[in-house]
């Protein structure tokens, strides 16, 4: 069954697995070293993390990365979009990196804009 | 006539006969695909909205860790996002015994589905279970706190140690004659809730009688740390507050911004619904392929699609996981 045929290898081929099923396994080692470094950041919070960088704490960019991280490997193993055809990928693919950003950047620029509004004014009020 | 045949044939023909896969996906999975894509916007929207909120009020937001520092059995400690990482774990690991049922299926090897389908029913019933834990914990609350006028929240702070401290530790119980108001000792139309078991009075009075006891605002400082207010600050402060507040519900909660709890019932509900029925739908195929179902359609692709649902509600909570209890 071509259908099941699987590419093998993560990182760009850095490290080729000779089943699926380990694969799998490799996977989730990389998923929960991930998960417990944001664990251990969450806890720890280092001072230096916290300076802001473009906006936010260079804390929360971090976790915000390692979440996408996290995020491509569940869909590209896990869910085979790695070995599904490249039209597909897209279709599925494209339309949330174009329309997830754009929600993204609309909401949290109108958003800082309240603030500001509501700090400078006179007015305050809960919506 | 002989157009008409000649035209019937090409489009019965190659290509058009139909049986084609272009994408190589059976149409079942493709519509499971396009749903997760049209999922994962909603979710999105939630999210962002979240953010929204967040940025809007970008200098009073509750601190995540200080709410969610509960584990089983560990009563009194303060842990916080431990079980939210082990929820987490047990999640990822219940897409991985899912990805397994899927290549077990792939090899048509009817048991090891039904072995790794049975550990990923459970892992996910385990994780609604945890769920449905932390929002009791939510819900009830642990250290309670008053709401003032504006509808802002007072947390109480004990200077000497150094912490937070519950307004239970510190109330000096009054004698009081005020009882909850019921509908079949009095007027019948006029509705109470319930009192609180502490109420103004007992927390004023304590308040006033331990200077050590100052107040947190809401507001937070560069550091994203609560500020907290000296004695005579305090005292001129809590003079307008309006009542006690312990725990949370829609309309205020002891943490903070009430929008806080509204995004956290919302989001985590929703998800949480979405995991429930996850569960559900495995327990019917698991059936299925208890009775053999797709051993004799020779083929696992439901497995396969369920499988896909699941990893997406795995997906969602990554992103959840960070938003609420990590950034």
């Amino acid at each position: 069954m071509a259908e099941h045929l699987h590419k093998l290898e993560i990182f760009r081929g850095l490290i080729k697995f000779k089943s699926n099923q380990q694969k799998i396994w490799g996977v989730l080692i990389f998923l929960s070293i991930v998960t417990a470094v944001e664990v251990a950041l969450g806890i720890l919070k280092p001072e230096i993390l916290l300076n802001k960088f473009l906006g936010l704490k260079l804390i929360n960019w971090m976790f915000i990365i390692m979440t996408i991280i996290k995020a491509y490997y569940i869909t590209w193993d896990f869910m085979h979009i790695r070995d599904e055809k490249s039209f597909l990928k897209n279709t599925i693919v494209v339309p949330l990196l174009i329309l997830i950003p754009f929600l993204l950047f609309i909401l949290l620029v109108e958003g800082s804009y309240i603030f500001d509004v509501m700090l400078g004014g006179f007015k305050s009020w809960n919506f | 006539m002989q157009a008409s045949s000649a035209i019937s044939e090409k489009t019965t023909s190659g290509s058009w006969g139909g049986g084609e896969k272009p994408l190589v996906a059976g149409y079942g999975k493709l519509m499971m695909w396009w749903f997760i894509v049209s999922d994962a916007l909603t979710f999105s929207g939630f999210l962002v909205a979240y953010g929204f909120s967040r940025f809007k009020n970008i200098d009073s937001w509750p601190i995540a860790d200080e709410v969610f520092t509960h584990f089983p059995f560990l009563h009194g400690v303060d842990a916080p996002m431990y079980y939210v990482a082990l929820m987490t774990f047990i999640l990822i690991f219940s897409s991985v015994t899912m990805v397994l049922a899927v290549d077990a299926g792939h090899h048509n090897n009817k048991n090891r589905v039904a072995f790794y389908m049975l550990l990923t029913i459970i892992g996910g019933a385990v994780f609604v279970g945890s769920q449905a834990w932390e929002w009791k914990n939510f819900i009830k609350g642990e250290y309670g706190a008053v709401e003032l006028q504006t509808g802002k929240i007072l947390q109480f702070y004990d200077l000497e140690k150094n912490k937070r401290i519950p307004i239970d530790e510190f109330a000096v119980s009054l004698t009081q004659e005020r009882l909850t108001h019921e509908d079949n000792v009095g007027l019948w139309y006029v509705e109470e809730s319930k009192l609180p078991e502490i109420t103004l009075d007992e927390v004023l009075e304590g308040f006033n009688r331990n200077p050590n006891i100052t107040v947190r605002l809401e507001a937070i400082d560069e550091k994203g740390k609560k500020i907290i207010l000296n004695r005579e600050e305090a005292e001129s402060t809590i003079s307008s507050a309006t009542r006690v507040v312990k725990g949370a519900n829609l309309y205020r909660n002891e943490y903070g911004n009430p929008l806080f709890a509204d995004f956290f019932f919302f989001i985590t509900g929703f998800h949480g619904f979405h995991v429930f029925s996850g569960v559900i739908i495995n327990i019917i195929i698991f059936i299925n392929v208890l009775l053999g179902t797709y051993e004799k359609r020779g083929h696992y692709d439901m497995v396969e699609k369920v499988g896909l649902y699941w990893h997406f509600v795995d997906l969602v909570w990554v992103f959840v996981f960070t938003f609420f209890y990590l950034v």
